[in-house]
């Protein structure tokens, strides 16, 4: 890091730390010193680090980002903010340039005992709440350090033991002030036998760069089950790093969704850990980018008590210079008798130029498991489309029947069927010939 | 319909069809046959637009308009049909979005106005009941996890709906059981009309025992030697293909002879 970016981030913090949302909590504060503290020390992540090693985020390091937004005109954006939610979606959350906007959120009434709000109000309301799932670990890199020192808003989800939740929350983080960096942190405690269903979406409309660096925490108690997409459609100059890391206890179940589609470079990494006896994590992802768009998947799951189950299943279709990333690791423990796993990662390169570097991993430390995984890399297949064509139907739009069709399987594994229409939909507007495929079924 | 003149092509530099000649006119029904490697499916991939296939001489006439510089789409389009031998699985794409992207891409094509949903599915309907498939085979990837036999009547339901102006069946009956073969049979010669042609390739004499044929021809490395009606097919069926080869050439010997029951399996 260069002298002069640590002097910036260093006056950032000097001026903002004070002013940050829940200051006036002592813990918090001391979290926020010893994670710039981190910071300091780590810098951001070099390539010469294994898991940095294909995404380099020199182009991010570099500006001097600045921390707070502008006090917006949001009404402006009012409109545009109700196209994006689904309109099935009972409750939402809506942040616009990182913080909250009660005005454009809506919540149907809560059971008793349960909180959906911001992290501002959390912060107010349940702080006790917050201690543990906040100050829990040391960032282990220079994004999580920063997402500490910096964390002022976010979402926060607190369940109740048996509380389900049946409607989704859909959560918006709307970007569109350039040079803007925003330090969202999210929390999800989700208690025995309660459940839930939360859409994160990203989207931005800045033709400028800016800094999404965001974090989400999710305890999965005993038999309680959360399902958690994330939907990343930033602006095509934006940088988007993600990192969610999820507990589980047992006979939990976690779901996971990330669709990532925009971003000049974009990071999602997902951990989760079965703590305990017969958890379960499916890990489903898609990313579709093109043009010359950087799209990196990191994914763990640490199997660390017997009996549990993940399923992981990540696609990507890669056109134009774009230059996809997939680690997947799955680590199974030495007390993680009779897990079952499976990990695959199929990748569609549409042009000669798009790249990919998958790396499934399994690292097996105990002796009675059943461990599979996979990973390809190919282009559309020649006959399929001659067949396509032989019926009739042009080049232009056979190609995209088939990418779709390739896609198409990741949108599948969405229960809601609202959502899934909205992904087809963000699908096909992104998918060269995608226009001819609406309105077929 | 159709005229083919001369028509020499090459696959991976080696020459598959050297010299053929043929004339289809509308109205008719034409079984080529011929053995094993004689370039029958080589000639209906040619005519469907394969790109695979490198033409090195001669013309197609189709229509009056020069087929081969026409992208297989557009074939289609105009008309031309083919069954495949060996149908690919197609999953994530549905039976039923298939047959309606392919008849609308046609009816576009001809001006004509898209057909609603509820024609569409009742024409769908009526061609599923004639070809004996179930109604859930429409909503299953196309021709994903299909038996052998059900692969084939998918490709002549395709066919039925989209009624083409010159039908290719390429080795459409094998691998089909008597049932299905009755099947398929009925529905093509259901579509027999004085405006459309239909080209028949077999290896074997059983489907034209069904499809009655106007014109047998018989190819063998990669030319017509021989034309006739469906009598040349039923003295095909007791000689084999050799008895051509000792009146044409010594390569012919090695021609399959007819076997004495069953088709050729998947």
């Amino acid at each position: 890091m260069s002298e002069s970016t640590r002097e910036h981030y260093r006056e950032a913090f000097r001026t903002m730390a004070g002013t940050l949302a829940g200051v006036e909590l002592p813990w918090l504060r001391k979290a926020r010193r010893h994670a710039f503290d981190r910071f300091e020390v780590l810098g951001f992540p070099g390539t010469q680090l294994e898991a940095w090693k294909y995404t380099n985020v020199m182009p991010l390091a570099k500006p001097h980002w600045h921390f707070v937004p502008s006090d917006g005109a949001y009404a402006d954006y009012a409109h545009l903010i109700d196209d994006l939610v689904p309109a099935d979606a009972a409750g939402r959350l809506v942040f616009v340039n990182g913080r909250h906007v009660p005005k454009l959120s809506s919540l149907p009434p809560l059971p008793e005992g349960a909180f959906i709000g911001s992290l501002a109000q959390a912060m107010r309301r349940i702080p006790e709440r917050l201690e543990s799932i906040m100050a829990r670990h040391a960032p282990d890199d220079g994004f999580a350090a920063l997402n500490g020192a910096f964390r002022s808003d976010g979402y926060v989800v607190v369940l109740p033991p048996g509380c389900a939740i049946d409607w989704p929350l859909h959560v918006l983080f709307f970007s569109s002030e350039a040079a803007l960096a925003m330090h969202s942190f999210n929390a999800v405690v989700v208690e025995r036998g309660a459940r839930c269903s939360i859409v994160e979406q990203f989207t931005g409309i800045s033709d400028e760069a800016y800094l999404v660096n965001t974090a989400t925490e999710i305890v999965v108690d005993d038999e309680a089950e959360v399902e958690h997409c994330r939907i990343q459609q930033e602006a095509r100059s934006a940088f988007h790093i993600a990192h969610i890391g999820v507990s589980q206890r047992r006979a939990s179940h976690f779901t996971s969704h990330s669709f990532a589609f925009g971003g000049a470079l974009s990071r999602t990494q997902i951990d989760t850990r079965l703590e305990a006896e017969d958890a379960q994590a499916d890990l489903n992802g898609l990313y579709f980018v093109s043009a010359r768009q950087h799209v990196d998947h990191h994914t763990r799951i640490d199997h660390e008590q017997p009996r549990g189950t993940s399923r992981e299943y990540y696609r990507g279709v890669l056109d134009g210079a774009s230059h996809g990333v997939f680690d997947g690791r799955v680590i199974v423990h030495q007390d993680a008798q009779q897990t079952n796993a499976h990990q695959g990662n199929d990748n569609l390169l549409l042009s000669r130029s798009a790249e990919i570097d998958t790396k499934p991993q399994l690292e097996i430390h105990a002796d009675d498991v059943k461990c599979t995984h996979g990973a390809t890399v190919g282009q559309l297949d020649e006959n399929p489309l001659f067949y396509l064509r032989s019926r009739g139907i042009d080049e232009r739009m056979a190609r995209a029947l088939l990418v779709w069709a390739f896609a198409r399987v990741s949108v599948d594994r969405v229960e809601s069927a609202a959502l899934r229409s909205r992904l087809t939909q963000q699908l096909l507007a992104r998918l060269p010939g995608g226009e001819y495929l609406r309105g077929l079924s | 319909m159709l005229e083919i003149r001369n028509l020499n092509v090459e696959v991976e530099s080696k020459p598959i069809l050297r010299g053929l000649d043929l004339r289809v006119n509308a109205g008719e029904v034409h079984a080529i046959m011929g053995p094993n490697g004689s370039g029958k499916s080589t000639l209906a991939h040619v005519l469907a637009g394969r790109e695979h296939y490198v033409v090195t001489g001669g013309s197609v006439q189709y229509d009056g308009c020069d087929l081969l510089a026409l992208a297989p789409d557009e074939r289609a389009r105009r008309g031309i049909f083919l069954a495949f031998q060996y149908p690919v699985e197609i999953p994530g794409v549905s039976n039923i979005y298939l047959l309606k992207a392919a008849l609308n891409a046609q009816r576009r094509h001809r001006g004509e106005p898209e057909l609603d949903a509820m024609d569409f599915l009742a024409l769908v309907k009526e061609k599923l009941a004639d070809m004996e498939m179930k109604e859930d085979l429409l909503y299953r990837g196309v021709n994903e996890g299909f038996s052998g036999g059900e692969k084939k009547r998918n490709e002549v339901l395709q066919m039925t709906v989209l009624a083409p102006r010159l039908c290719m069946l390429d080795e459409t009956d094998s691998g089909l059981d008597i049932d299905a073969l009755q099947v398929v049979a009925r529905a093509v010669n259901q579509m027999r009309d004085a405006n459309r042609a239909i080209v028949l390739v077999t290896h074997y004499q059983r489907l034209l025992d069904y499809i009655v044929p106007d014109h047998v021809h018989v190819l063998s490395q990669g030319r017509i030697v021989r034309s006739g009606t469906s009598e040349l097919a039923r003295e095909l069926e007791s000689k084999g293909y050799g008895w051509l080869g000792a009146q044409e050439s010594d390569g012919l010997e090695t021609g399959a002879p007819y076997p004495a029951s069953g088709g050729e399996q998947r």
